[in-house]
């Protein structure tokens, strides 16, 4: 420990309390992955902070010291959004979890960042509710929803964590702090606001968020229809979705899907289905109704459809939905999870793809999706104990990506960037578009010290004065990289 | 203000700006022309770019319900596109000639704003020029995507100050079959306001909560859209007489909304940012200036309409108010945004340096 860290450390204990500051190896593992385990660094501490000033603390004493810092919720994020870089703090919100204000007169929750989803929609029950609902919400904090711009099963009808901020306090990675938007919309000036909401922590760290919350509807009805195969699954989506039917939430399974979470939950999904569609619809009675009526003959090709009579059931038909990641363990031991986004026109055919590939590769993919939005998620299944799957595995894995991004859609709809999707960035986007993206970084952060290594594709830095992209002629020629 | 010819492709439009950066010229970039005095005046020497010659529908993916649009696309041309597939882009501010450039660069919204949002919440994909001759683009064309910054947010709502838009994707809804509006008439802004929230906090699926008010006496009108859509409504007119408002139900209610879209244009015109239970505060106001208004209830938004132009009238409605000048006669000496807090505009100066460096996009 050379005499600077002392110092720090010294610094950081004053702010936020020694007994705050973790330094000592085996409890600094706790920190070392968020979850996405393939990642795993060892940060050089970690700091817990229990208020705005201490934040401000804590970052300002980076910024003079000039030590990287990453900022952490709970750790429930899939992209390594949050894993910690080796020579510099990581700074867990987990202490703030106050719900600062509940207005529901306005319709408006203030919250710390580390309140966990589930909790704002607890606060405002029974009449309201916070409607991005990301499948991890019981453990998931706010602060970390703002800086993926989480979604969930609902988002297709409701949105996400951007159309639901209206205000946040941000520490900036200078320690200074600022107040963007507040609880009316519409403040005058840039919308940074939105600019900061999924920004994956590397613009500042948001330490009082501004939610907007809506009321429960009046009715749900639910449903799950059996089809042969996700093809004809997928154009009951497709006829649901043109008829101007917008469900609260519409979900997808393959068969190798229904096994494994039949196998962990005994919903009672039949394990031989192609594919199991489930549909909720929610609003006014007498909308669900003649909706829901609709739906039921328009899913009159399944093999078999299965409507919750009651909230039980309706518990029941989504615990498989939720289980589906976990229970793949029953498949293989390890799998990865993809979260590309295609138009949802393209579903047929871009599972025609993932099936040709997988096949090539020797490897099973289930697919789990949120239909209505074209969200998938396919999980590869691989023994890492096997010599070579792994890398077989990571390997398909980027193919289906390629197949998304070549049928029109995204690397990540929901997940985030994080270090596992960067290198899949240029896919997506060329140097203009990186070099633009780096301009609103630089603009927060111009020394680069709020979550580095993330989003971006390669390590890049910000010049006092951006001028315009030029390519270098050694680049033009194709003997250089830029970076 | 001088016009630079006409770009017709986004090259030319990134070039036509790059170089106009070059000599240091302030540029400016009109789309239907509608809203130019939203702007502060546009400094001596300031050369117009018209997106006119942007004017292509790029791509509708009906059964996608996305569009990509060129900037210079008028948003009732892309409308009628749309309406062929029962869609549209759920934009409904008031201007007919509005460009979707323009109303995206400078956040315009109607009363579909209450149930889909603003621009900003129904752009899911950007390309920009900038002043340094960079052409770049965010998001995408698929309506669930979190990969990079959003750009497109940054852009949105900034009056062309960061550089140019030059397209957009956009999500497209589904146009309801059939609507209904319940209407309260309230004879005072506390029954008004009362009304409005009572509807707003129900788990009535409302597509629009309005209010209209002039001269001590006003209206809530609560919209329904969907397959059955009358009994929403009737249920909303039970909530508002059961606050003391006096209700009719109106099934052909385009005119009624039509009404509530005109009402955000005047001679001058202030777009004030509020909460929702602070509406009959800003009644009183608008009583006292003698003016109109009529608001998003449920969002807290409201326009205040004055016949007569004064700047003191928006200095008086600024003590209390967040409120944005949109039309106001080109001579009246107000500062249209109003003021922001500093720790923000430092922050919106190193954005703005970043993004356009020579300075020109005024």
């Amino acid at each position: 420990m050379d005499g600077g860290e002392v110092e720090l450390l010294a610094e950081l204990s004053a702010a936020v309390g020694a007994e705050h500051v973790v330094t000592h190896e085996h409890q600094l593992r706790t920190y070392e992955s968020d979850g996405l385990l393939q990642y795993a660094v060892t940060p050089r501490a970690v700091v817990l902070p229990g208020s705005t000033a201490e934040v401000q603390a804590v970052v300002r004493a980076c910024h003079r010291a000039g030590v990287p810092w990453v900022a952490r919720g709970a750790g429930s994020g899939l992209s390594g959004g949050a894993t910690p870089v080796a020579e510099g703090l990581l700074i867990s919100l987990s202490r703030m979890r106050s719900i600062v204000e509940v207005d529901l007169a306005n319709q408006r929750v203030v919250v710390e960042p580390g309140v966990t989803n589930i909790a704002v929609s607890q606060a405002v029950g029974p009449d309201h509710f916070y409607p991005p609902d990301p499948s991890s919400q019981i453990v998931c904090t706010i602060g970390g929803n703002v800086a993926e711009n989480s979604g969930g099963a609902h988002c297709f009808k409701y949105g996400f964590t951007t159309n639901y901020v209206s205000g946040l306090d941000v520490v900036l990675p200078d320690g200074s702090e600022v107040t963007l938007g507040g609880p009316e919309l519409d403040h005058p000036g840039y919308d940074l606001v939105g600019a900061f909401v999924g920004s994956e922590g590397t613009l500042g760290i948001a330490t009082r968020i501004w939610l907007r919350v809506i009321p429960k509807p009046e009715d749900v009805r639910t449903l799950v229809a059996f089809f042969g195969s996700t093809v004809q699954a997928g154009e009951v989506v497709s006829r649901i979705v043109s008829e101007g039917i917008v469900p609260g939430a519409i979900e997808m399974m393959d068969n190798l899907s229904i096994r494994a979470a039949e196998g962990a939950t005994n919903a009672g999904y039949p394990v031989d289905a192609g594919a199991a569609l489930v549909v909720e619809l929610d609003g006014s009675e007498a909308e669900c109704e003649t909706r829901f009526e609709h739906v039921k003959e328009l899913c009159g090709e399944a093999d078999s459809v299965r409507v919750a009579q009651d909230d039980e059931e309706r518990e029941l038909i989504w615990r498989a939905r939720k289980a589906a990641f976990a229970a793949m363990g029953r498949i293989a031991p390890n799998y990865y999870v993809q979260d590309s986004v295609i138009p949802r026109t393209k579903l047929a055919e871009v599972l025609g793809q993932i099936e040709e590939l997988a096949g090539e590769h020797e490897l099973q993919v289930a697919n789990v999706f949120h239909a209505g939005d074209g969200n998938l998620h396919p999980l590869v299944c691989y023994d890492g104990a096997k010599p070579g799957e792994a890398e077989r595995a990571e390997e398909l894995a980027g193919l289906i990506v390629k197949a998304c991004v070549d049928a029109g859609g995204s690397i990540t709809g929901e997940h985030g960037v994080g270090v596992d999707k960067k290198r899949y960035m240029p896919s997506m986007f060329d140097e203009a578009d990186l070099a633009t993206f780096q301009r609103l970084r630089c603009a927060f952060d111009p020394h680069g010290r709020a979550n580095p290594g993330k989003v971006m594709p390669t390590p890049r830095l910000c010049g006092e004065v951006p001028g315009p992209y030029r390519r270098h002629p050694l680049e033009q020629a194709g003997v250089a990289e830029r970076f | 203000m001088q016009v630079a010819a006409a770009p017709s492709t986004r090259e030319e439009l990134g070039s036509a700006l790059a170089a106009a950066a070059e000599a240091g010229t302030p540029v400016r970039f009109r789309g239907g022309g509608t809203k130019q005095v939203w702007a502060p005046a546009a400094p001596a020497g300031t050369v117009e770019l018209s997106t006119a010659g942007l004017a292509e529908i790029v791509e509708h993916n009906a059964g996608d319900l996305t569009a990509v649009l060129g900037v210079g696309v008028p948003l009732a041309e892309a409308q009628a596109l749309f309406a062929k597939e029962g869609q549209r882009l759920a934009l409904d501010p008031p201007d007919g000639g509005a460009t979707i450039g323009g109303v995206v660069a400078s956040g315009d919204t109607g009363p579909l704003r209450g149930r889909y949002g603003g621009p900003r919440d129904l752009v899911v994909g950007m390309r920009v020029a900038l002043s340094d001759g960079t052409l770049a683009k965010s998001g995408g064309k698929v309506i669930k995507n979190v990969a990079g910054y959003d750009i497109a947010k940054l852009f949105a709502g900034s009056f062309g100050t960061l550089g140019a838009i030059v397209e957009v994707s956009v999500r497209l809804h589904p146009v309801a079959p059939e609507t209904a509006t319940a209407v309260g008439e309230a004879r005072n802004a506390e029954e008004l306001a009362r009304g409005a929230g009572a509807v707003g906090r129900s788990p009535l699926e409302h597509h629009g909560i309005d209010v209209r008010w002039r001269g001590g006496r006003g209206a809530v009108l609560a919209r329904f859209a969907g397959a059955t859509p009358r009994p929403q409504a009737e249920a909303a007119a039970k909530l508002l007489s059961a606050e003391g408002l006096a209700t009719e139900i109106v099934d052909d209610d385009e005119p009624l909304w039509d009404e509530q879209r005109a009402a955000q244009r005047g001679p001058l015109v202030l777009k004030v940012s509020s909460l929702p239970t602070r509406l009959p505060e800003l009644l009183r106001t608008a009583d006292e200036l003698g003016g109109s208004v009529v608001g998003r209830a449920a969002l807290g938004l409201s326009w205040l309409r004055l016949e007569e132009a004064s700047a003191q009238a928006v200095e008086q409605l600024r003590r209390d108010f967040i409120a944005a000048v949109q039309d106001r006669p080109p001579d009246l000496d107000v500062d249209p945004a109003g003021p922001i807090d500093e720790g923000v505009r430092t922050l919106m100066a190193r954005v703005k340096e970043r993004f356009d460096p020579a300075g020109v996009c005024v």
